[in-house]
């Protein structure tokens, strides 16, 4: 059975001569969190405000649950819930009155749970003006939740967040993909994709230029484990030895650095090295390649894998 | 309570809550009142004839040609029409609601004038209250979807100040409001014609007042008609969610066709 709750075929937008995005396809199954990633200007945005309805595509096909976002509206509103990255709500209304008039639109009861939920109960009453950025963010995560959707769409929801804030929200975000929600995450912090989402597609000037899962995109990339070895003597400063599958080292402060292929056997090699010549062990970093290096491989090669 | 009752009862709150909109909502509008009733009528006695219908449709002019329009152009450009749209609340409710709100309050502020202006300033009663009372009601419309339209087709807040104040202050000079009409030059009266304030005050003085009005009562009843329906018309068709749209349905420019009811009337009564 097919699990798709967004399909995107061949998808075209230009704004006058400038193409934003040129005939890009992807597909997002039923209760994962799919990454739309990539820098300023790829096409991010743009993608999700058709998806949203919010412009119209020049061409290419768009559907989410098998409703056009452009030619049946109000049945994608009761779907959706959108996180927009630029957006506001009027100085002057309070959290409740936004809860209010948004589910009234929507046609639900208010779910008054989801300001608890959010950490917003204390605000009720506060006008939007008056709240900071992380709980304006909290408050639009909330009336994108207000009617139940299937799917979430999160355009850059942790920029401008502190790190309590981001916390909150990626354990929302797992939260609700435990509860069969499917999200959208358009994000630039790699770091934030890598933890949070199930897919990626790499969006570059406009094309998506690598798709799957953060671990499978990493790797296909250099595959190389970074690792960094701190000692009492520091005699792998002068160690002319070689270890297996390891590029020639380098040093950094008091860490001698490596980036090794297998990393298993380098590092027994090392640790064997360093108790036959009675140095001792202070600090051993392994970091395998994160989506962040891949990512700026691709983008750095233009694209090309 | 319904999306409608939600949605009204915060526009409505936020015409007190918010200093600007309770400055062009009642402070300016009764502070110039006031000054009116002071100073203007003891200066030229003659204005107590026109305090009452003059005050009121200064009062709606400054809530819905001046505050309005910006307040719709600052919610666009600041994305708060975005947040709406995909929230499901229709383009009319977005113009429509606000509208009834701003008309709701200038209606408050046209009864304090009405119901002050005789007992504290000695103003000239009106004959007929309810057509004081359904004129007014008319002249709201009639300038709440000016100020929509004005909102709608404006770039920005300076845009709209612009367009504004071409209604704004030609109206308090020739409009009728200050002096009457028929001591105007008749170049000027012709100006006039293409002023909502002008068959407004002659509504007024023809059904309210019972008096002879320069324009026949049933153009003046006909043009506030016709120019509400059409900016109606014309607002929600030009309405555009943000200003980066590129699915707007015409051009701004459309917005001068607002301008039809009033040089048909004009035309009207040069060949008449």
């Amino acid at each position: 059975m097919d699990q798709s709750v967004v399909t995107v075929k061949n998808f075209t937008k230009t704004y006058g001569d400038f193409v934003a995005v040129d005939d890009i396809s992807f597909e997002v199954q039923h209760g994962e969190i799919f990454g739309l990633l990539g820098p300023n200007g790829a096409g991010k945005t743009t993608t999700l405000e058709c998806l949203e309805g919010l412009r119209q595509p020049d061409g290419g096909e768009m559907q989410i649950t098998g409703v056009d976002p452009q030619r049946e509206p109000s049945k994608l509103r009761n779907l959706i819930g959108v996180q927009l990255q630029t957006s506001g709500l009027p100085d002057n209304m309070t959290v409740e009155e936004s809860l209010n008039i948004f589910s009234a639109y929507h046609g639900v009861q208010p779910r008054h749970e989801l300001l608890t939920r959010m950490g917003l109960e204390e605000k009720r009453k506060t006008q939007y003006h008056q709240l900071s950025t992380g709980q304006q963010r909290r408050l639009s995560l909330a009336l994108a939740l207000s009617h139940d959707p299937r799917l979430i769409i999160l355009d850059e929801p942790t920029a401008g967040l502190d790190v309590s804030s981001r916390t909150e929200l990626h354990n929302m975000m797992q939260e609700l993909k435990s509860q069969g929600t499917t999200l959208i995450l358009a994000t630039h912090d790699m770091a934030e994709a890598e933890k949070m989402t199930d897919r990626v597609a790499i969006l570059l000037s406009g094309k998506i230029v690598a798709t799957g899962s953060p671990r499978e995109l990493t790797a296909k990339g250099s595959g190389m484990t970074k690792i960094s070895v701190s000692t009492e003597d520091s005699i792998l400063h002068n160690n002319e030895n070689t270890f297996p599958a390891v590029t020639p080292h380098g040093i950094k402060e008091e860490y001698s650095i490596y980036f090794s292929t297998d990393p298993g056997p380098t590092v027994s090699a090392i640790l064997n090295h360093l108790a036959s010549n009675n140095d001792s062990l202070i600090d051993l970093r392994v970091e395998r390649p994160s989506l962040e290096e891949r990512f700026l491989e691709i983008t750095g090669n233009g694209g090309t894998e | 309570m319904s999306a409608f009752t939600n949605h009204f009862l915060f526009e409505f709150k936020t015409g007190i809550r918010n200093s600007s909109a309770m400055l062009m909502l009642y402070m300016l509008p009764l502070g110039f009142y006031a000054a009116m009733g002071f100073i203007m009528v003891e200066i030229n006695p003659g204005f107590k004839e026109l305090l009452i219908p003059a005050m009121i449709i200064f009062a709606i002019m400054s809530s819905m040609i001046l505050g309005f329009p910006t307040g719709l152009v600052e919610a666009r450009e600041s994305g708060i029409y975005r947040s709406y749209k995909i929230n499901g609340i229709p383009a009319v409710s977005i113009l429509i609601i606000p509208a009834l709100s701003v008309g709701f309050h200038g209606l408050i502020t046209s009864a304090i004038i009405a119901v002050t202006a005789v007992p504290f300033f000695d103003a000239a009663e009106p004959i007929n209250w309810l057509a004081l009372v359904l004129i007014s009601l008319l002249v709201v419309f009639t300038f709440s979807t000016l100020g929509m339209l004005i909102g709608v087709v404006s770039s920005s807040s300076r845009a709209v100040v612009l367009w504004s104040q071409l209604i704004y202050l030609p109206s308090i000079l020739v409009g009728g409001m200050m002096i009457p009409l028929s001591l105007i030059p008749e170049a000027f009266q012709k100006v006039s014609g293409l002023l909502p304030s002008t068959y407004a005050m002659q509504a007024y003085f023809a059904y309210a007042y019972q008096q002879e009005s320069i324009i026949e009562p049933w153009v003046s009843i006909t043009v506030l008609i016709t120019s509400g329906i059409l900016a109606l018309a014309l607002s929600i068709f030009l309405f555009n969610w943000d200003s980066h749209n590129d699915t707007r349905r015409g051009s701004p420019l459309l917005g001068l066709l607002i301008l039809i009811p009033y040089v048909a009337a004009i035309l009207y009564s040069t060949l008449s």
